[in-house]
């Protein structure tokens, strides 16, 4: 399924009853250089608009909210040793964690490409 | 010209290894006494392993430092414009008195009979800060600034308890600094921020729409981070009374108006002095501070303990509760009865400079921000318009277009041998720029600076953008890496592992 | 007035440049009423030599450690410091610095700091340790809230030979914020082993706070407390008052522990009558990101050279603002430095050394002390300081010494004032700075003070 997108600037990739989160690449051009990111534990409960993770620069540490609802099923260790790769690859290796929906339907409320690029170009 | 030289020194810069990387086994700074062999008594947990520490001889250890000072820029250095700061003169007269005999070798649990020296030297500390806010009661416990305002919340805090009363929302500008959120959370509140108005204040009809029986209070700056006086103080302060709630007034920037404003005359109910600012007790490369809380009549019941009381020609130091007083402490916040060296270094300032000198030091400090705020106000981008108080606030408005961000222009100020004003900060001014020249500068020293700044705008207009993005160039390190350091943390040295 | 260079007709010609007629018109904002017309009720200004006069007539009020046989310790020792220390420190580069904000022209407090937080690792046999803290009691306090972030849990359990006023100050910190204190009461002839605080250890648990050396001197194996509290969860923090212990005992490190904190004054510090001191606070690699203070790490400049920076600044009070680890700003920066330097004079032979001449003086003041008719040392093991069972009130006891010259110890009613139980101990430090005759004027006083 193609990807979706949130006003707070994360993109959902829903697969197989498992959606992959992780920030636009947008986000990772505004954040700067990303140094941590503090992710999910495994079981967590999210709940759409809270807090799911955060995400820092230099500077600047900035919360990254559930897109959905769901539980957590797995987060990116790759990221505890190379925090870089979401500067790299935001919306492929750089994702952040894979949850099971409580909700499927949340997801039509979510934007598509396109109008993603619309939102973003209103900014 | 521009060379390397064999051993990577520079003149006057030397390259320095750590101590780790210079030690020899065998080798100490110090003779000791042989021991005598007595068989110890450890409970059986003697040291079994090296600490791991480098042996080094007492010449190694001066030479070490000395190198490391001479990469540092103090205010004994030169011109030191850090706003919100107030880096100023610190007199050596105050070190002296520190360390007599008699005040640096007392030890904190002394029999109140052999200490009455140092008790009333508390209280005298306590009696200038007294009348110098108007206020009735003072707690000199807090260790710096951040923890008088815990210790302010935190009496705010026992306050509405006392009442029976619920109260959780606190105000907050948000131009505040960031201990005032971190120090209301702290305290077990929730932060409401206030809008700044047009002019770099308090937005009096939103904050009043804010108000309601859930408000514990308002922290508020004043004179504030944007370096102005806060005009509606007086009905800030009875609006919060009126809803019920209290006002907390952070005192950081007390040296603007100390010897002229009394802050009881303001209608606050409590606010940390910082010694290290208002009263020079050096900042030391980031502490330590000390920071005294006066209270009103209404939270001085619950300062923290312990306190001193004068009771004829006694002192005493009162280290428990004592319900037959009327007080509640709400605790206690050191381990001992706070900062006392930097209580010896304030009372030395404020002696030497009298109730005369204090208010001399504050008119001047604003004096000189306000010439400095005039040599650039035609260059630079004033961030709100008329006179301000202790330190100039600019935005970054007047380097759009040139390629040059407040950082570079800052670390173009570097190399001209000055320490760069506060950048960054407060947030509701874009790109700020907040430089806060102090008393002790002279009128050519600030025309230096003023000068430098004038002429490096002047370059970043003509388009060299290129310059200020890879300054500093003559100082003992240039731009450093800060991305690779949060990425991959190296906190501390290790042995190489063969 | 010397500090404030400005002449008349500087301010005259400043005005001129502002545009304003006198210095009150900068006043303006200040409300009707308030801006004062004349100084405010206080002495006048005062010349270097009458306010040196002034402040030495306090100091002479006073009875200093220095001038007498003094044996106090309970959080705070006398030891000796080398010269080299407060030449060092009153550096107008170290002393008049700022926080290193500005790394290009910092590096000299970021490379002594970077070695600071070497050397307490190193001594407490941790991972890791932060630029400093306000003081032993603060650090214990904070150590305590970050337990509770990093568990995100919400009871602490404190052992009854943890200092009373570090409890107090912990419980001051989490009265606020629904963390729960438990623990129990400490008395110097029980032992508050592990044992007597498993039953305590749930999985609520975020934490538990031991002493080592504890507040009565003993010093004990935490090991089995640490596996206790791992296996619920917890964090075990194990808090200490003399930093010269670690010269002569096993490090805490080595007992598992997450979390070390502690009083650094004892290096490199004086007493100054109870600040200021400098909190030392070290953990394990895993929790540095729970850590509250500031942090100094390595990195490299713009032409690849080693450099020093702040780092891992997120988690600080001015950009998490309320969602920050601590409000702690300033920290404790030239008692740090008076600690490294210090530390650097010492080195691993001068460290032990001093150490083993604190417990060996220690050990002659016990037995000097156990020898008195009425005064026995209740203590099977201690570093520098024990405690002493007396035949009469300690508090007395403490005041007839005092009448003869001699600081000789803390009463415990001073430091537990609601325990009847405990008035007849007294808490005596020796350190490497008394000698026999020091010793033998305390045990001959005591005895005459016993008799």
């Amino acid at each position: 399924m193609a990807k979706k997108f949130s006003q707070e600037h994360e993109w959902v990739e829903y697969e197989d009853g498992v959606a992959t989160v992780g920030i636009t690449d947008y986000a990772q051009q505004s954040l700067g250089d990303i140094v941590y990111v503090e992710l999910p534990e495994v079981g967590k409960k999210l709940t759409k608009d809270g807090d799911a993770a955060v995400v820092e620069s230099v500077k600047a540490a900035s919360d990254v909210y559930a897109p959905l609802d769901g539980v957590v099923v797995e987060a990116n260790e790759e990221l505890d040793d190379n925090p870089a790769l979401v500067n790299e690859a935001p919306e492929s290796d750089g994702w952040f964690f894979r949850m099971e929906l409580s909700d499927e339907s949340q997801l039509d409320e979510l934007m598509d490409e396109a109008a993603y690029k619309d939102f973003v170009e209103g900014l | 010209m521009s060379f390397t030289t064999h051993t990577g020194n520079r003149g006057l810069v030397l390259e320095e290894k750590l101590i780790f990387e210079q030690g020899e086994p065998g080798r100490t700074g110090v003779d000791l006494p042989k021991p005598a062999g007595i068989k110890s008594r450890l409970g059986g947990l003697d040291r079994d392993s090296d600490v791991g520490l480098p042996g080094l001889s007492e010449p190694q250890v001066v030479r070490h430092f000395t190198r490391l000072s001479q990469k540092n820029f103090g205010i004994d250095s030169g011109f030191f414009p850090l706003g919100s700061c107030t880096m100023k003169h610190n007199p050596r007269l105050n070190e002296k008195v520190a360390r007599m005999p008699g005040l640096a070798d007392l030890h904190p649990m002394q029999p109140e009979s052999t200490v009455q020296g140092a008790l009333e030297l508390i209280d005298s500390c306590a009696h200038w800060l007294l009348v110098l806010t108007g206020m009735p009661a003072v707690s000199m416990s807090p260790a710096a600034g951040a923890q008088g305002e815990l210790c302010g919340m935190m009496a705010i805090r026992a306050a509405l308890d006392a009442r029976g009363e619920n109260r959780r929302r606190v105000l907050v500008p948000e131009s505040a600094h960031g201990t005032n959120p971190a120090t209301a959370a702290a305290c077990g509140f929730t932060v409401d921020s206030i809008p700044a108005t047009e002019d770099g204040r308090v937005d009096l009809a939103a904050f009043e729409a804010k108000l309601g029986d859930d408000v514990a209070g308002i922290m508020l700056t004043n004179p504030n981070t944007c370096g102005l006086f806060e005009r509606d103080v007086r009905k800030i302060a009875d609006l919060v009374h009126a809803a019920g709630g209290y006002f907390y007034c952070d005192g950081a920037n007390f040296n603007a108006i100390v010897g002229r404003v009394r802050p009881a005359d303001l209608g606050i109910d409590a606010m940390h002095i910082n010694l290290h600012k208002t009263f020079s007790t050096p900042h030391g490369g980031g502490g330590p501070g000390s920071g005294p809380v006066v209270f009103s009549d209404a939270l001085a019941p619950f300062a923290p303990i312990p306190y001193v009381v004068r009771k004829g020609e006694k002192f005493h130091l009162v280290e428990t509760a004592d319900e037959k007083d009327g007080n509640k402490p709400f605790g206690r916040l050191k381990g001992f009865h706070g900062q006392m060296g930097m209580f010896i270094r304030a009372l030395s300032y404020m002696k030497s400079h009298g109730a005369d000198g204090l208010r001399q030091a504050s008119g001047d400090a604003v004096l000189n921000a306000n010439y400095l705020l005039a040599r650039l106000k035609d260059k630079l981008s004033v961030a709100f318009p008329g006179y301000c108080m202790h330190e100039a606030l600019f935005d970054d408005d007047f380097l759009k277009d040139t390629g040059v961000s407040t950082l570079d222009l800052a670390k173009a100020i570097i190399d001209e041998g000055f320490h760069p004003m506060t950048m960054y900060f407060p947030l509701v001014v874009h790109g700020a720029l907040l430089i806060e020249p102090t008393e002790t500068e002279t009128k050519e020293s600030i025309d230096q600076f003023c000068d430098a700044v004038l002429a490096l705008v002047a370059k970043a207009e003509s388009g060299d953008a290129e310059f200020f993005k890879n300054a500093p160039y003559l100082t003992p390190r240039r731009r450093l890496d800060e991305t690779a350091a949060a990425r991959k943390p190296v906190l501390r040295w290790m042995p190489e592992t063969a | 007035m010397r500090y404030l260079p400005l002449t008349k007709a500087d301010r005259v010609s400043m005005l001129e440049t502002i545009g304003a007629k006198s210095v009150d018109e900068l006043y303006s904002d200040v409300p009707e009423g308030a801006l004062l017309s004349e100084p405010v009720d206080l002495p006048h200004h005062l010349g270097e030599l009458q306010v040196e006069r002034d402040m030495a007539k306090l100091a002479a009020k006073n009875m200093g450690t220095a001038s007498v046989p003094s044996f106090l310790g309970a959080g705070a020792y006398r030891h000796h410091v080398p010269a080299t220390v407060d030449y060092i420190i009153q550096r107008g580069e170290f002393l008049t610095a700022y926080t290193p904000y500005q790394p290009e022209i910092a590096q000299g407090t970021l490379q002594y700091l970077f070695e600071f937080q070497t050397q307490v690792a190193s001594i407490t046999g941790m991972d890791v340790a932060n630029a400093s803290m306000w003081d032993g009691a603060t650090s214990c306090a904070e150590a305590v809230l970050m337990a509770c972030r990093a568990t995100r849990r919400k009871k602490a359990v404190l052992s009854g030979g943890l200092h009373p006023h570090y409890r107090e100050v912990t419980e001051t910190y989490c009265q606020y914020s629904d963390t729960e204190v438990a623990g129990r009461d400490g008395h110097p002839e029980k032992q508050a082993t592990a044992d007597e605080l498993d039953d305590l250890i749930d999985d609520q648990t975020a934490c538990v706070v031991v002493q080592y050396p504890d507040v009565f001197g003993r010093i004990q194996d935490h090991t089995k407390l640490a596996d206790a509290c791992h296996a619920k969860g917890a964090l075990l923090i194990v808090v200490f008052t003399e930093a010269m212990a670690f010269g002569a005992v096993k490090s805490p490190g080595s007992f598992g522990a997450d979390i070390v904190c502690g009083e650094g004054q004892s290096i490199g510090n004086n007493l100054n009558y109870g600040g200021p001191y400098v909190g030392l606070f070290a953990t394990t690699s895993k929790l540095v990101r729970q850590m509250p203070g500031r942090l100094c790490g390595e990195t490299v400049d713009q032409d690849g050279k080693r450099g020093f920076v702040l780092t891992l600044s997120t988690r600080e009070q001015h950009i998490r603002r309320e969602k920050a680890t601590s409000n702690i700003c300033t920290n404790s920066g030239l008692c740090s430095l008076a600690f490294t330097v210090h530390m650097s004079l010492l080195g691993e032979d001068g460290y032990r050394g001093v150490a083993t001449l604190n417990h060996e003086t220690a050990c002659k003041t016990a037995d000097a002390i156990d020898a008195v008719p009425g005064a026995e040392v209740v203590n099977d093991s201690f570093f520098n300081e024990f405690t002493v069972k007396l035949a009469k009130p300690a508090a007395e006891v403490v005041e007839a010494l005092v009448a003869k010259g001699i600081l000789g110890g803390v009463p415990l009613s001073r430091l537990y004032p609601n325990r009847d139980d405990l008035d007849h101990y007294m808490l005596v430090a020796a350190t490497e700075t008394n000698t026999d005759e020091d010793i033998a004027d305390l045990a001959s006083a005591l005895k005459e003070v016993l008799a």
